[in-house]
C-alpha cells in the first residue's frame, strides 16, 4: 500500500475495512432477508408442488387472494390521485396550515395500524356514530369490502404523497409559471409539465403502495372480522391457516404474497435500468 | 405605453415594494437595476402575472394589466435559471406556447414547424433541434428560453437577471443578441439586472430601485451623468 500511496484517493478506504463492511451487509441481508425466505418457499414446497397447487387452489385461498386484489385495485388508484393531490397542494403552492397537513398525512404512518383500524369500528361499528343509522338501509362497511378497503387507504396514504412531495418542492415551480406565463391552463400545464416530470416518483410511489396494500394486515384484521372465505385477505387467511396448523397452506400462501413483492420491485428495477437516461435527465438538469 | 403607478407589494411584514411608479413608451426596452432585495424582480413577477400586488395599478397598451391572469398577458418570461422543460427536446420547448392555445387560435402544424425554424434562427441554435435541456450549456439554454418566450409573439418581453449565471463572455454576446432581438420584435422589453454596465449598455431607460421604490428614472446617460441621491452616485461608482 505503501508503494501506491500518492494515487489513494482521499475518499479511500483499506481493503480489510471494505471488506468487513462489506461483509457485514451482505451476511445480514443473507441472514435477515433471503435466509425467511427462502424458508417460506421451502414449507411451501414441502409436500411437493402438488401440495402447494391444492393448497392454493383451495376455494377459501382464491377468495382470499381475490379478495386482497379487490382492495389493492380500489385503494391504489385512489390513494395515487389523493397523494398527487396532497402533493401538488404542499409543494406548488403556499398557505396558512401547510406544515400541518404535512403532519396529518404522516398520521398514518405513525399511528399502529390496530388503532386506525378500531377508528373506523367506532365510526362505523353498531356501537359506533354511524353503525345504525348505516345498518337501517342495509349498507355493510365492517366485516365487508368496504371497511377493508377504508383500512387500506388510510394506511397506505402516505406511500404517494410522502414520495412525490420531495421530489415537486426539489423541481419548484418555475416550469409551471413558465407554462403559465406561455399561456397554458391549470389543467394543460399538470397534464404536459408536472405530470412528466413526476412519473417516475409516482410509478415507484404506487408499486410500494400496492406492495403495502397486499401486504396490510393489523388495521383490516381490526375490520374485517376474519370471516373465512368472505373478508379473509390474503395476510389474515395466512394467519388462520397457521393456526390450525395448516402449515403447506399458510406457507403456499406466504409465498404468494412474497412472489407479489419479488415481482413489484424486479418491475421497478426493469423500470429503473431500462429508462436511466431519461431518468437522470429529469431528476437533475 | 406602460403605466406602473405606485405598486405596492409586502411578503409578511416585509416590504418588497413601496410604491414603486414608471411609465415607459410602448416598444421601450427598461433596465431594472438595484441591489438584492430592492423588489426589482417583485415588480417584475407581477408585471408578468406571477405575483400579485397589494395595490397599484399598471396600464398597459389601455389594458388593465393586473386584472388579466398570467396566461392572457401573453407577456414572453425568461428566468434566470431557465425553467425550461426538461423532459421536451428545443424544438419541443419552443413550440409549447403555441400548442397550448385553444384550438381557433392555435397556428397550423406546418405554421408552428416554420415560426419554429425561423426562431433558432433567430436565437442561433439552428442543428440543436432533437437536444434536451440538459444536453445544452448555459448560454444555449438561455437561448432557448429566450426563443420559447418569443414564439406566443408576446406583448410584452420579461427578464429576470437572464444572464446572471453565465459567465462574462457569453453574458456579452447574450446582451448584443438581446438588443438585436428586441430591435428586430420591437416588443416592450423590462430587463432586471443587479450588473450596472448591463443594464446601462442594453435599455433606453433605466430605473434604479432601492427597498421597494424606483430611486431615479430616466435615459443612461442622463442617470449616469446626473445622480439625483447619493444612493445612485454610491451605487453607481461601486
Amino acid at each position: 500500500m505503501s508503494k501506491s500511496h500518492a494515487f489513494v484517493r482521499p475518499t479511500d478506504d483499506p481493503l480489510w475495512l471494505k471488506a468487513l463492511l462489506g461483509a457485514t451487509a451482505i451476511g445480514f441481508i443473507v441472514l435477515l432477508l433471503l435466509l425467511p425466505l427462502a424458508l417460506v418457499f421451502q414449507e411451501a414446497l414441502a409436500q411437493g408442488l402438488g401440495g402447494f397447487w391444492k393448497a392454493i387452489i383451495d376455494p377459501d385461498t382464491l377468495e382470499s387472494v381475490w379478495l386482497s386484489l379487490a382492495a389493492a385495485a380500489i385503494a391504489v388508484p385512489l390513494n395515487t390521485v389523493f397523494g398527487i393531490a396532497a402533493a401538488w397542494c404542499v409543494a406548488k403552492f403556499d398557505f396558512p396550515g401547510k406544515a400541518f397537513l404535512v403532519t396529518l398525512i404522516d398520521l398514518p404512518f405513525s399511528v399502529s395500524p390496530v388503532v386506525s383500524g378500531l377508528i373506523y369500528v367506532l365510526v362505523f361499528g353498531m356501537q359506533g356514530w354511524l353503525g345504525k343509522s348505516l345498518a337501517a338501509h342495509d349498507v355493510h362497511v365492517l366485516f365487508a369490502l368496504p371497511g377493508i378497503v377504508l383500512a387500506t387507504i388510510f394506511v397506505t396514504f402516505p406511500f404517494v404523497a410522502r414520495e412525490l412531495i420531495p421530489l415537486m418542492q426539489d423541481q419548484g415551480r418555475d416550469e409551471e409559471e413558465a407554462a403559465a406565463t406561455l399561456g397554458a391552463s391549470g389543467l394543460s400545464t399538470f397534464l404536459r409539465i408536472t405530470l412528466p416530470n413526476i412519473k417516475w416518483g409516482l410509478l415507484y410511489s404506487v408499486l410500494l403502495c400496492n406492495a403495502r396494500a397486499l401486504g396490510e394486515f393489523g388495521a383490516v384484521s381490526v375490520v374485517s372480522g376474519h370471516i373465512r372465505g368472505e373478508t379473509n385477505t390474503m395476510p389474515l387467511h395466512v394467519e388462520l391457516l397457521y393456526n390450525n396448523y395448516d402449515y403447506v397452506g399458510a406457507f403456499a400462501v406466504s409465498a404468494l404474497l412474497a412472489m407479489l413483492a419479488v415481482v413489484t420491485l424486479a418491475l421497478k428495477s426493469l423500470l429503473e435500468w431500462r429508462y436511466a437516461d431519461e431518468l437522470a435527465a429529469v431528476h437533475r438538469r | 405605453m406602460l403605466n406602473v403607478d405606485s405598486v405596492s407589494k409586502k411578503f409578511g411584514r416585509f416590504a418588497a415594494l413601496n410604491g414603486a411608479s414608471f411609465v415607459a413608451p410602448q416598444g421601450g426596452f427598461i433596465s431594472l437595476l438595484g441591489p438584492s432585495g430592492s423588489g426589482k424582480t417583485t415588480l417584475l413577477r407581477i408585471l408578468g402575472g406571477l405575483e400579485f400586488a397589494d395595490s397599484g395599478s399598471v396600464r398597459f397598451a389601455d389594458l388593465n394589466w393586473l386584472d388579466m391572469p398570467a396566461r392572457t398577458r401573453n407577456a414572453g418570461f425568461v428566468f434566470q435559471q431557465y425553467a425550461l422543460f426538461r423532459h421536451m427536446t428545443v424544438v419541443e420547448n419552443i413550440s409549447f406556447g403555441l400548442k397550448v392555445r385553444p384550438r381557433r387560435n392555435r397556428p397550423s402544424r406546418s405554421e408552428i414547424q416554420r415560426r419554429v425554424r425561423d426562431l433558432l434562427e433567430l436565437v442561433q441554435l439552428s442543428g440543436l433541434e432533437k437536444r434536451y435541456p440538459s444536453q445544452l450549456s448555459g448560454g444555449q439554454r438561455q437561448r432557448v428560453a429566450l426563443a420559447r418566450a418569443l414564439a406566443i409573439e408576446p406583448r410584452m418581453l420579461l427578464l429576470d437577471e437572464p444572464f446572471g449565471a453565465l459567465d462574462a463572455k457569453v453574458r456579452k454576446e447574450l446582451r448584443a443578441d438581446l438588443r438585436r432581438i428586441h430591435d428586430h420584435a420591437g416588443v416592450t422589453t423590462v430587463f432586471v439586472t443587479h450588473d450596472q454596465e448591463e443594464a446601462f449598455d442594453v435599455a433606453d431607460l433605466v430605473a434604479v430601485m432601492r427597498e421597494g421604490r424606483i430611486e431615479q428614472y430616466g435615459a443612461p446617460a442622463d442617470v449616469r451623468k446626473n445622480p439625483k441621491t447619493q444612493f445612485v452616485s454610491e451605487f453607481l461608482s461601486a
